[in-house]
């Protein structure tokens, strides 16, 4: 470990952010696979039912106890399900548009996954240089909001290069419903982020850092909810998933993909989750500082504590998002581009001109 | 006639759906403390815990003996006729065949075959059996590792079947005969 205090810090810096970015990537992978458990087991404990408890590994049967509490529990279920989508047949129907039919799961996931690159995770662990984010940039909500807009070209060009009714429908939908909601959500955070008065997502955290009630979300509680709500239409979620809809379009978009083009498609859906509750914890709920403040991190245990302030933060957002799907039937097409475009956008702009008059008047 | 469904506009709290956001989340909340803490799923855990079968559900149907642990079935072949899939085959016992379980019955089949991926438990064979021989039972869950294995054949069917305390149709004629036989009848 001495021999990287040696290296220049340019190549210090390259080597760091390799590591946070592997790691990271690896975490929301994993993250990614229980998070689809979670749905399933949340969505089965809703619904009176038991969810997935057969997968057993060979080794679990040297674990007396806790070994068929897990399969109860459907550890094991995600890395039965990754093994399937890798072996199962990786079919191309003839009629598809080949070039884009290959290059729209790409374009589903990737975006999804670089969302993260913004997010402040954790202080520091230990080193102050080092902070626990992987690009600190000063434009960091535009960086997202430029990156989570590009995630739609995925979802048409899956439509497109279907070649076929239901994909087609199903992006259309898609592609309204986020271009509309992309408006609303937008404007949602320019409230936050007249009163913060930075763009950076470490100086947001920073902001509410001191305690539980510096939190974003009680001094705008309004834009969290357009903000909650358009996360919601953004990454297809029940009861915004017309894109979809079992019911009217088969599967919608994604109605032609099988096996890895497929799972491509829901690792970004739940990437896309992820990230939405990375960005609200970060700006509503204080990142990775604990309820009762505290400031940087000044060693290891202490950056590790943060790190888990976050995911606990987060995964609580998570189970939001599983939640919610069960409370609601879907909004009629009509219905969600009415709350997009005539309450949400002029309550979002009804938000800033109520902060800025605030903020003006304290000011004086 | 048409019937008129009046829907009433909805008022300013319904339209913020704060209303359904409580009323939906009491619901779920509902059912998931109750799986979640109590335990209790509407789910059976299939192979480990199983229903219990009503009487007189209609699964795969078996050959039946009677009381006296005789053959019922008398291949009339009635059966064989009547089966909508033609599951079941019947092989006749012939001038030499071996001779009915019971004292009074004509002839017993040979072979009697079910093929058992054909058969689609109408019942009709069941229906049609002037000798009630064959009856649908409480097997739901037929399994085999090969297509042979899931042709039973009249052993095993009368074996799964096992007895039917049902009317012995010809009992009292059996016996009527077997007195008269005894009966001190001089012959002229």
């Amino acid at each position: 470990m001495d021999a990287i205090k040696y290296l220049d810090p340019t190549t210090q810096f390259v080597l760091f952010s390799i590591v946070k970015i592997l790691v990271a990537f690896g975490v929301t992978l994993t993250f990614v696979a229980y998070a689809v458990l979670a749905e399933r087991k949340i969505s089965a404990w809703i619904q009176d039912r038991v969810g997935p408890n057969r997968a057993t590994p060979v080794f679990i049967k040297f674990l007396p106890v806790i070994g068929p509490a897990l399969v109860r529990l459907g550890i094991f279920q995600p890395m039965a399900d990754g093994l399937k989508f890798l072996l199962k047949e990786d079919f191309t129907p003839a009629y598809v548009r080949k070039v884009y039919f290959w290059l729209a799961p790409a374009l589903t996931a990737v975006p999804a996954f670089m969302t993260m690159a913004v997010i402040p995770f954790g202080s520091t662990l230990g080193n102050p240089k080092n902070p626990m984010v992987i690009a600190d940039l000063n434009v960091g909500v535009l960086y997202t909001f430029g990156i989570v807009s590009l995630g739609v070209y995925g979802i048409v060009l899956a439509g497109y290069a279907s070649n076929s009714k239901y994909p087609f429908l199903g992006s259309i939908r898609s592609s309204a419903q986020m271009i509309s909601y992309e408006i609303a959500m937008g404007m949602s955070v320019i409230a936050v982020f007249m009163v913060i008065g930075d763009l950076n997502l470490s100086k947001v955290v920073e902001y509410q850092g001191a305690n539980i009630f510096h939190w974003m979300v009680w001094k705008q509680p309004l834009a969290f909810f357009i903000f909650l709500v358009s996360a919601f239409a953004e990454t297809n979620r029940l009861p915004f998933d017309l894109p979809e809809s079992e019911s009217e379009l088969v599967g919608g978009y994604h109605t032609e993909y099988s096996s890895m083009k497929f799972a491509l498609f829901f690792l970004g859906e739940y990437a896309n989750m992820i990230a939405a509750s990375a960005m609200m914890v970060t700006l509503f709920f204080g990142g990775w500082t604990f309820p009762w403040g505290g400031g940087a991190a000044a060693g290891l245990l202490g950056g590790l504590g943060h790190i888990a302030c976050f995911v606990v933060k987060m995964l609580l957002l998570m189970v939001v998002f599983i939640w919610v799907r069960w409370m609601f039937p879907r909004f009629r097409y009509d219905q969600l581009m009415d709350l997009g475009w005539r309450r949400f956008i002029p309550l979002a702009l009804a938000n800033i001109l109520v902060t800025a008059l605030v903020l003006a008047a304290l000011n004086h | 006639m048409t019937k008129v469904v009046e829907r009433k506009p909805l008022s300013l709290l319904e339209r913020t759906y704060l209303p359904s956001i409580a009323s939906g989340f009491k619901v779920t909340w509902k059912h998931f403390a109750r799986s979640v803490f109590k335990g209790k799923t509407l789910t059976m855990e299939y192979p480990e815990e199983k229903w219990v079968v009503p009487e007189g559900y209609r699964g795969a149907p078996y050959l039946v003996k009677d009381q006296e642990g005789d053959t019922k079935c008398v291949s009339c072949q009635l059966c064989e006729f009547v089966c909508p899939p033609k599951a079941i085959k019947i092989t006749p016992p012939g001038p030499e065949g071996p001779a009915a379980d019971r004292a009074n019955a004509e002839k017993m089949p040979r072979e009697f075959e079910i093929n058992m991926l054909r058969c689609i438990f109408c019942g009709l064979c069941q229906e049609v059996c002037p000798e009630e021989a064959i009856f649908l039972q409480r097997d739901y869950s037929l399994t085999g590792r090969t297509r042979e294995e899931m042709i039973y054949n009249k052993e095993k069917l009368l074996e799964l079947g096992g007895i039917h305390g049902g009317v012995q149709k010809w009992k009292h004629k059996l016996e009527e005969a077997r007195e008269q036989e005894a009966f001190p009848v001089k012959n002229p």
